[in-house]
């Protein structure tokens, strides 16, 4: 799809010719057999159709006209295919796919409508597979993507790679958007189908793009994190689907060969000492995955890589998360108070992480009737019901403890 | 690409002075780069008059098409490469800094 929209521009014929091109292989490679390379085969032949279909448009004069100003994109674009096709270039061409994925991710479009557009335009989703990922309408998700292309075209979206000066404010564009998708598909109780696979194709772009732009470590950051978390999650609901903290984990679960992987991406990440928010918070997790246990763990490494992540966006979110760190490291006594300065915060009103974990200090310091009622307040904002069943349970034990305490 | 930016304000009085908003400098730089086709400020609202024919009936009304509390200061006409461009050219508008510029692209070039 990246080949045909570098090519022509436009977003709706390179939709349909991909989808052609699928639908020819289907017919042929059974009866031809597969050729060497398949990707490159899909590529030309969904190029040749766009080519047929500009063509045969001749009525349509205007996309004449777009065809023939992309013309000297199209011969660049084309150089690597001619590679592919002589056999001296891996299937893809990577350049397209980059360009896509800036595209898609520009900051003009919405953010619903980039999320929406990366998945349609770089992974095999379906509009339909892709509404119920988001929980949307097929109609509306539909909607989203049309209105998305339109804006694109109308308002001249340019189709390529941010030149130097704007490249890293729109990969952290980019980043936001792909790790947008991994938790779309991450978060506790979207644990359906849909999500899954929007959780391995976030994964698989972070991969991409990590490969393909070398020079900045903080896509590789964003990779190392994604792995990292991704290698805790049959570890992380129970049967039932609910949520089990990080501390009650089975670790033996957790799938070693992804944190392996994770530490490797991360070590090479962190060797060009250029650190930003993704590698930092990759080292986070790293830390809890090198860990054998939750008493093991470097909590006092994981309150400096806290305040380290403040430096670079810092907001009551992070120094909430680096209370819970000060307060596992040196005490719920010393963590409880941080956690309470936080309670004024405007952008933490309605987070029932806040409350939550008020609960949790207080009921490490004995506190028991104290953290019932804050697991009560944390119960009414929980967004989840995998998060209410939790915090219920967890409700109820204060609760009995408070009962016992004379 | 042609666009149109509205030069516009919120209604409320800005903490600058005439020298910060002056959009004089910009204009020259713009012109010289052969980016800017037109552009002039325009009077406040109080001034402006809207214009409707209804079954063949002329009605003006005094004041803007739009009660809001952003009004439109100004406006420009820039040919640009793309979208990028144009962004880069609005948000070099001292009025973006205090209030905002809309970019609305040609429906035709």
């Amino acid at each position: 799809m990246a080949a045909v929209i570098g090519q022509t521009g436009d977003w709706d014929l390179a939709e349909e010719c991909a989808q052609d091109a699928f639908e020819r292989a289907l017919e042929r490679w059974p009866r031809d057999g597969v050729p060497d390379r398949p990707g490159a085969w899909l590529t030309t032949t969904a190029r040749h159709r766009a080519l047929d279909v500009l063509r045969r448009r001749t009525n349509e004069a205007r996309k004449l006209r777009e065809a023939a100003r992309l013309e000297p994109v199209a011969d660049r674009v084309t150089e690597p295919a001619e590679a592919v096709l002589a056999g001296q270039e891996p299937d893809a061409v990577p350049d397209d796919r980059l360009r896509l994925i800036f595209t898609c991710c520009h900051p003009a479009l919405p953010e619903a409508a980039q999320v929406a557009l990366t998945l349609r335009s770089l992974t095999g989703l379906t509009t339909a597979e892709i509404a119920r990922a988001f929980l949307v309408p097929e109609s509306t998700m539909a909607q989203r993507l049309t209105r998305a292309k339109g804006k694109i075209r109308h308002a001249g979206i340019p189709f390529r790679v941010p030149p130097r000066a704007m490249l890293p404010e729109r990969t952290r564009a980019v980043l936001a958007v792909l790790y947008l998708l991994f938790n779309a598909g991450y978060a506790v109780g979207a644990d359906g189908l849909d999500q899954r696979r929007v959780t391995a194709e976030a994964i698989r772009l972070a991969r991409l793009l990590a490969g393909l732009l070398p020079d900045d470590p903080e896509p590789a950051g964003l990779l190392a994190l994604m792995l990292l978390h991704d290698a805790r999650s049959a570890a992380r609901t129970d049967a039932r689907g609910d949520l089990v903290p990080l501390e009650e984990q089975d670790r033996a679960r957790w799938d070693r060969q992804r944190i392996e992987e994770g530490l490797a991406v991360l070590d090479a990440a962190l060797a060009a000492h250029r650190p930003g928010p993704y590698q930092v918070q990759a080292a986070i997790a790293a830390c809890h995955a090198s860990a054998p246990g939750p008493e093991a763990t470097d909590w006092r490494q994981i309150a400096l890589l806290y305040a380290e992540l403040a430096r670079f966006t810092a907001g009551p979110v992070v120094e909430l998360n680096r209370a819970v760190a000060v307060a596992m490291a040196e005490g719920p006594a010393v963590g409880l108070p941080l956690v309470e300065a936080l309670s004024g915060a405007p952008a933490l009103r309605g987070y029932h992480l806040l409350p939550a974990t008020r609960a949790d200090l207080l009921r490490r310091l004995g506190r028991h009737e104290e953290a019932a009622a804050a697991y009560g307040e944390a119960l009414r904002l929980a967004p989840t019901a995998a998060e209410r069943r939790f915090l219920e349970r967890r409700r109820e034990e204060a609760e009995r403890a408070a009962d016992r305490a004379p | 690409m042609k666009y149109l930016l509205l030069i516009c304000h919120d209604g409320q009085g800005y903490d600058a002075t005439p020298e910060q908003l002056d959009a004089t400098p910009w204009a020259e730089e713009m012109d010289g780069r052969g980016i800017r086709l037109m552009g002039n400020r325009t009077r406040e609202s109080s001034d402006a008059t809207t214009v409707r024919v209804r079954d063949g009936a002329l009605l003006l009304t005094d004041g803007p098409f739009a009660e809001t509390k952003e009004q439109m200061a100004g406006f420009d006409v820039i040919e640009c490469a793309d979208l990028d461009e144009a962004v880069e050219v609005a948000s070099k508008h001292p009025v973006a800094k205090y209030g905002m510029v809309e970019v609305r692209p040609f429906w035709t070039d």
